[in-house]
């Protein structure tokens, strides 16, 4: 096992950390935003908690990194010091909350690709990586069944609630490419069994989210443009939309003003 | 405080007896050891080695609990100690044990029901939600089954919050992970 972790390329391997460990931050500090804000109070405490799990998952990760990367980085230095052009996130989670529905469509399309992802990384060839996605992966679970329910609560719900479900969905769409666009880094992780290609876990999450648009009586988008696919842009090279930065300056400000600040 | 003798350790016997008695900074009626999350303890030399596997990646009690066992060994007069951490496999709470089960009930939270636990297969969920499915989680105050989950969520990350349609309460369900 420590063989396959030496034979893949160091700087891959830490990249393909960041891709995990910052999504899971940066939506984590996404849902964390609506605390004291939900519509009721069980669906705060929800969007709360998983929040929680989202940011213990991303610590894993980014220690993880650290480790790899072997400059005595902690996950909170991953976390808290890197500019935005450092992070790996998808796109998808860096955008914005809007609506409670909103949250939940984009929770959804991200869980069910989240799900698949950890459910295949269970195999990697990395002990340390098979560990981490076994623990995260009961937790998606959860996620996944919430944030699937309530898309179907939502969207077969009243006409105003669909209406909004399906607003969602067109404006999320277009950033779901990017989760399957498989490049340089994903192929040597995937040449050194770590992780499995992104492409080839499309096909289940496809049938998740077919199964449950249909069900929230949504129509389903079909193929749009997709950002982050094409050429060198995308979250995961670092390439972000003007969101990211003011979640970093929130989420920074207190390590940036008080270095090593501790409580 | 009371230090052991130079060159004697406790038995281990003797330590997990101890850490029986740590109790779980949320829900303080059940121990570390009723939560199955000490895996091993042993000794390394002259060093007693405690490893522990997290509940939830996210649970804020998770270095409470560190800091709460190291305490008690302290305690108890053990000065060289190593706490480790331990991710495979993941904590489940099959691990919760008889008695910790009994006592969560005794405190108001219904204990974990076998074939609960989420598993992200959302085909056959979709089918459910049409008839519901009755998954027998017992009302911990009345004991009735006739129960309905408010939320998956509940007030810490081990929790669901359900209600009882007989007595009308509503109550934490230690869910399935």
């Amino acid at each position: 096992m420590a063989e396959a972790a030496t034979a893949v390329d160091r700087a891959a391997f830490f990249d393909w950390l960041c891709r995990m460990g910052d999504s899971c931050l940066v939506l984590g500090h996404r849902v964390s935003e609506w605390c004291g804000h939900a519509p009721v109070l069980e669906e705060d405490i929800a969007l709360a908690n998983q929040a929680l799990d989202l940011i213990g998952q991303c610590q894993f990760w980014l220690s993880l990194a650290g480790e790899v990367e072997g400059r005595g980085r902690s996950a909170d230095d991953l976390a808290y010091l890197r500019d935005a052009a450092q992070f790996r996130n998808l796109l998808l989670v860096e955008r914005p909350n809007g609506d409670f529905g909103h949250t939940l469509m984009r929770q959804f399309l991200f869980d069910a690709f989240h799900f698949e992802m950890l459910r295949a990384l269970e195999g990697s060839a990395d002990p340390r990586v098979a560990a981490i996605a076994a623990k995260a992966g009961k937790e998606v679970a959860y996620h996944l069944e919430r944030s699937a329910d309530l898309v179907i609560a939502l969207g077969d719900g009243s006409t105003e609630s669909h209406d909004r479900m399906a607003a969602a969905l067109r404006a999320l769409w277009p950033y779901t490419g990017e989760m399957f666009a498989d490049d340089a880094v994903d192929r040597a992780m995937a040449a050194a069994g770590i992780a499995p290609l992104p492409s080839g876990l499309k096909p289940a999450w496809a049938a998740t989210v077919a199964e449950v648009l249909a069900a929230a009586t949504l129509d389903h988008p079909g193929e749009v443009w997709q950002h982050g696919v094409s050429g060198a842009g995308g979250g995961r090279r670092g390439v972000h939309s003007e969101h990211l930065g003011y979640i970093l300056a929130e989420m920074q400000f207190l390590q940036r003003a008080y270095p090593g600040a501790v409580w | 405080m009371t230090a052991l003798p130079a060159g004697s350790h406790p038995d281990l016997a003797e330590v997990w007896r101890w850490l029986a008695e740590v109790p779980d900074p949320e829900i303080p009626v059940i121990s570390v050891t009723d939560l199955g999350i000490v895996r091993e303890v042993e000794w390394q030399g002259e060093t007693l080695v405690v490893t522990v596997t997290p509940t939830y990646s996210g649970c804020p009690a998770t270095s409470v609990i560190a800091l709460d066992i190291e305490a008690a060994l302290r305690a108890k007069g053990v000065e060289r100690l190593r706490l480790e951490r331990r991710l495979a496999p993941p904590w489940t709470t099959d691990w919760l044990t008889r008695e910790g089960r009994e006592k969560l009930r005794r405190y108001g939270i219904a204990p974990p029901v076998d074939g609960t636990a989420a598993d992200g297969r959302i085909a056959g969920r979709i089918a459910r939600l049409a008839g519901g499915g009755n998954l027998a989680v017992a009302c911990p105050r009345c004991g009735s089954t006739r129960t309905e989950r408010i939320s998956q969520f509940g007030s810490t990350p081990c929790k669901a919050s359900w209600r009882c349609t007989d007595c009308l309460e509503p109550f934490d369900y230690f869910k399935c992970i």
